[in-house]
């Protein structure tokens, strides 16, 4: 389980640009659910995920993991647990490095990096099997730079990469958002997929709200730093696009965009 | 000259490796090779002159090396000062640290042995004797190329590169970038050092002065290696840079050649770097409209 407690985060404090985003807000993300968050531009939501991992600091209050503080740990500690995709294709891999290399490091996550062999020469059969499903043909190009590949092809093997060994957390960041429709699709497909199979407690921000509706199984919508919109279970699936379009539409028109 | 050539470039071939992790594999502009290979040299000579064999002070002055690298590590990662900045405080500090250890600015080692002129190299065939000294630097050079390489390939080598190339993933593989750093600044220091102590026992003196430029004629080096080879995937980066240094020595050789003065080295040293610079991205700019 994660959880937010009573945060408040505010951006450029004591200065003229002060904005309070967070201000004693409290989420609680319950243990194997599937949380899809929607909301406008400036609305908290990639300021909810950063907060989440450690990328930013909070003025107060405090972040729970599995019932644990984790608000004075170091981001880096925290993926021990958690992975995560980001908008950007570019920065879940090393680009320079082939796919194999980035393969193999992402399989050693949660292992010492010492002076062993970086590449596990036994582990390459596995490596195809888990990119063949992908029919993006990656499996016949272990050893080429991942900088050389499409959007979508650099996406699937961050997603891969964020997931191959056990964690308890997915944390996606508008994984798909920098890609074409088609691809985003299969990405979409493959996130469903791997969060049912690893059974991973997820936190996906989209701003494609069919996604957001068709995957996972709570919809919340943040606007200015509080949850507008909190459907789960039967509740959520009887919601339809148009129900939370016109909510969507409503606090954007109230903001001016 | 050609054997001059060879063995100089050779020699600052092991600190264009250092930079190498540096500059191209980190992209970190560190300054702390201006004082890290004079620092070298200076282990090296003391210790020579106090009777220690001469190849031990080599591995003495890859620990100090490495110990300039954790400094400015320590300083960039711990007190967030900027990298350039991190890199000029120890270089700065450091040069008080070599006057320190060497105990005066210049230490003739040409009463002692060196790694290069002992009894065992006296003793060799007067047809070997001449090609002693760069056998031996040819030795230490690629045995250091070839560590590299293999670490390279370790998981902690994996690690670094990825610090390098895209430092987020490191720290979403649950590793502190910072510590990755440290490590990669830590052996690039103790290459350069090592470069320092083998130049101070092939000239069998140490200078306070000798490390002014180094990271000029480092760079210079792992540029020409780099961009020459750059299309010839078989050649790896690290043969490049030892090849890079060999032609940039080569250059500097010719051009003092051509009349000028030993003084106006640093300057041709400087013209050379900016010409290296120049002519690499009139090249990149060519690429770029042909694509």
């Amino acid at each position: 389980m994660l959880e937010v407690q009573h945060i408040t985060k505010i951006y450029n404090p004591g200065t003229v640009h002060e904005t309070c985003l967070f201000r004693d807000f409290t989420l609680q993300i319950a243990q194997g659910s599937f949380v899809s968050v929607v909301g406008s531009n400036g609305s908290g939501k990639t300021s909810l995920l950063n907060i989440l991992c450690g990328s930013i600091p909070v003025e107060s209050g405090s972040i729970l993991m599995d019932g644990a503080d984790i608000t004075k740990v170091k981001e880096f500690r925290r993926y021990r647990r958690m992975g995560r995709v980001y908008q950007n294709p570019a920065m879940g891999t090393c680009p320079t490095m082939t796919i194999l290399e980035n393969l193999s490091m992402a399989d050693n996550k949660g292992r010492p990096f010492n002076l062993g062999f970086g590449t596990n020469k036994r582990r390459i059969q596995a490596y195809k099997d888990m990119l063949a499903p992908l029919g993006l043909g990656l499996e016949d190009k272990l050893g080429i730079p991942v900088g050389s590949l499409s959007g979508g092809q650099r996406q699937a093997l961050a997603l891969l990469m964020a997931t191959m060994t056990p964690i308890d957390f997915l944390i996606l960041d508008e994984h798909t958002a920098a890609l074409d429709p088609k691809t985003a699709e299969i990405i979409m497909e493959l996130t469903a997929k791997i969060v049912q199979e690893k059974h991973l407690t997820t936190l996906m921000v989209t701003h494609n709200l069919r996604h957001a509706l068709t995957y996972g199984d709570r919809l919340l919508m943040l606007h200015e730093g509080q949850v507008v919109l909190d459907r789960q279970g039967e509740e959520k699936r009887a919601t339809q696009l148009d129900d939370i379009l016109g909510l969507f539409n409503a606090i954007s028109i109230e903001c001016g965009n | 000259m050609l054997m001059t050539i060879l063995e100089q470039g050779l020699i600052y071939g092991i600190l264009a490796l250092g930079l190498l992790i540096t500059y191209r594999i980190l992209d970190f502009p560190d300054l702390t090779v201006d004082s890290s290979f004079p620092l070298g040299a200076a282990v090296s000579a003391i210790l020579t002159v106090n009777g220690v064999n001469p190849a031990l002070t080599l591995l003495a002055a890859i620990a100090a090396g490495a110990v300039a690298g954790l400094i400015t590590g320590f300083i960039h990662v711990k007190c967030k000062v900027r990298d350039l900045l991190s890199g000029i405080i120890t270089m700065t500090g450091l040069y008080s640290v070599n006057l320190r250890i060497a105990g005066k600015a210049n230490v003739p080692l040409f009463a002692y042995d060196t790694l290069f002129k002992n009894d065992f190299t006296k003793a060799l065939p007067a047809w070997i004797a001449p090609y002693a000294t760069l056998a031996l630097i040819l030795i230490i050079a690629l045995a250091a190329k070839l560590l590299l390489d293999l670490f390279l390939k370790t998981k902690a080598g994996y690690l670094l590169r990825a610090a390098g190339d895209n430092a987020s993933v490191v720290t979403t593989l649950a590793r502190d970038q910072g510590g990755v750093k440290i490590i990669g600044l830590m052996i690039a220091n103790a290459l350069v050092s090592l470069a320092g102590a083998v130049l101070c026992q092939q000239q069998r003196f140490f200078d306070i002065s000798m490390g002014t430029g180094t990271m000029v004629i480092g760079l210079a080096s792992v540029i020409i290696g780099t961009n020459l080879f750059r299309r010839t995937s078989l050649i790896k980066s690290t043969t490049a840079v030892l090849a890079g240094s060999i032609l940039y020595k080569a250059c500097v050789s010719i051009a003092l050649s051509l009349g000028l003065e030993s003084q106006d080295m640093k300057l041709v040293t400087a013209a050379l770097f900016l010409l290296i610079l120049v002519a690499g991205s009139v090249r990149r700019k060519k690429v770029r409209v042909h694509a």
